[in-house]
């Protein structure tokens, strides 16, 4: 029984920890700009697409740094083109401009690569294959937990005890006092947006090194169940977003173990609509009555 | 000190102020009493660079803060304590108060200035792990006060600090205020307690729906029968 449990629960785990680094990028932008930053899940494809075109040409040392960096830049260069000119205006225009720049990455994207798939290199080590409990997986299937837990726990610790951590607690409850402090918030946000996208980077490579491929639209499906990971675990809180993650990837695996694959999706959604009906804030989202 | 010459603000459409001179000369406590809506907010909110003004001018020491950033207004040594103390309730009171001190890098002098407000305000002492959303209306207002003093400010600008506290925790603060204006801050209240705040003014002056319309020493707004009238009522003949 335990031998035949333990492939889709480390199966789960795994994807789940790829939803859940992507989903942090979700909530920390809620967290701080109350926007769904639509174009996340675009990121996390763009990120995909750096690595095949770096990967052509340069050695592996260079391109996993690279990529990072480029999706980093690329995700401070989406707040201050779409959001930042924004910052007043009323949050259904931050909304339609998130939707638009998913869009536009995404077109972009069909754009430049002619709309074919291509081929995602074969990251060494990372790929090797590996036997557990006599159940052989790759590497990326034991590394993706242990990365994802060991990323959360210096971002919490970058959160509760640094000086930008706190300017970013601050920041996201009352943007006028912080600014009063002498925080400034368009630093805090840019920031933000950094420490997401570099996720969703890292996100990208464990969860392509998964596939053969990758395409402009593939990105589309993880990043909205990352965002459903981070509603069902309380958008804004970094923890609900993790284990938000770790649950939705290990229940996908179960069902896809049972053989209703194709019900999994539907499940994940399922699950969305159920705790929006059920608890809206989600597992550990906050309280939204605030004393006045 | 800080010079204000004919500031003009509009404020979603309406003009809050309408051509405002004031002087707030170093050392002193001045206060802005006026009703509801006269503008009060505006103007320490235009001090600070959170609202644009139209027109006019703000110079602290020569130097003009309109146009300024926030944060370097903040760097230039002003500081405010906001309208409804709008600590962050889920920040511990030390991180709030550490916060404050957000643009200094001297640790050693803000761990003094620490201590300093742990005795301006000795419940901020006993609470300092609690988050800040769990202390009571009077001990957020001194928690508000205290982050303000953090920057260690030269000019404690603060907006209705009595605004919902208990006539002794008013009392309390306002005794606050004068310590600290003791210690060489300079101090620019906004109050609705006219009372409170024409006791302990050295300067004051009344806003109506934008304008100034009086000016004196605290003493001589106390006895001014216009605003015994219209700020001090129970007071009147």
């Amino acid at each position: 029984m335990a031998a035949k449990i333990l492939p889709y629960l480390l199966g789960g785990i795994s994807v789940g920890g790829q939803y859940a680094l992507i989903a942090i990028g979700y909530t920390m932008v809620y967290g701080i700009l109350r926007l769904i930053n639509f174009a996340h899940g675009d990121i996390f494809t763009v990120a995909g697409f750096i690595m095949v075109y770096a990967a052509a040409t340069m050695p592996l040392y260079v391109t996993i740094p690279l990529v990072i960096i480029l999706t980093i830049l690329l995700g401070v260069l989406v707040e201050k083109v779409a959001y930042k000119p924004l910052r007043t205006a009323p949050r259904m225009s931050v909304m339609i401009s998130a939707i638009g720049m998913s869009y536009l990455l995404q077109n972009s994207m069909w754009y430049l690569t002619g709309g074919l798939a291509k081929q995602y290199p074969t990251l060494p080590w990372i790929s090797d294959k590996i036997t557990v409990a006599g159940y052989t997986t790759s590497r990326v299937t034991i590394i993706t937990p242990i990365l994802t837990i060991v990323l959360v726990v210096a971002l919490v610790a970058l959160i509760q005890k640094t000086k930008i951590g706190m300017a970013m607690r601050a920041a996201s409850r009352d943007f006028e006092t912080a600014q009063l402090m002498g925080i400034k918030i368009n630093n805090v946000i840019s920031f933000t947006f950094v420490v997401g996208s570099g996720l969703a980077a890292i996100g990208s490579m464990l969860y392509f090194s998964n596939y053969a491929t990758v395409t402009p639209t593939v990105g589309a499906m993880p990043g909205l169940k990352a965002f459903v990971a981070a509603v069902f675990g309380g958008i804004g809180s970094i923890p609900g977003a993790v284990i938000g993650g770790f649950i939705i990837g290990i229940c996908e695996s179960f069902i896809k173990g049972t053989g209703a694959t194709t019900f999994s999706d539907a499940f994940t959604f399922a699950l969305l609509i159920v705790i929006l009906a059920v608890k809206p804030t989600g597992l550990f989202g906050e309280n939204l009555t605030e004393k006045v | 000190m800080l010079k204000i010459e004919n500031l003009h603000v509009s404020y979603g459409g309406i003009k809050a102020l309408r051509g405002i001179s004031l002087d707030v000369p170093d050392g002193k406590i001045v206060t802005l009493i006026g009703a509801n809506g006269a503008g009060k907010s505006t103007m320490l909110r235009t001090i600070t660079g959170l609202v644009k003004a139209e027109s006019g001018s703000i110079q602290w020491n020569g130097k003009e803060l309109l146009g300024m950033s926030i944060d370097r207004i903040i760097s230039e040594g002003i500081a405010m304590s906001p309208e409804g103390r709008r600590v962050f309730a889920d920040l511990t009171v030390v991180e709030n108060l550490k916060i404050g001190a957000y643009l200094r890098k001297d640790k050693a002098e803000i761990e003094k200035d620490l201590n300093w407000v742990y005795d301006l305000f000795p419940r901020l002492k006993e609470r300092s792990w609690q988050l800040a959303g769990t202390l009571s209306g009077g001990e957020q207002q001194m928690l508000a006060v205290g982050r303000a003093l953090m920057s260690r400010p030269k000019l404690m600008m603060l907006d209705e600090p009595s605004l919902g506290l208990a006539p002794l925790v008013v009392q309390d603060i306002f005794s606050i205020i004068r310590e600290i204006n003791k210690q060489g801050v300079t101090v620019l209240l906004i109050e609705q307690n006219a009372n409170m705040a024409l006791k302990t003014a050295d300067l004051a002056y009344v806003l109506e729906t934008g304008n100034i319309t009086l000016s004196g020493t605290g003493a001589e707004l106390l006895a001014n029968d216009k605003v015994k009238e219209a700020y001090l009522g129970k007071h009147k003949n």
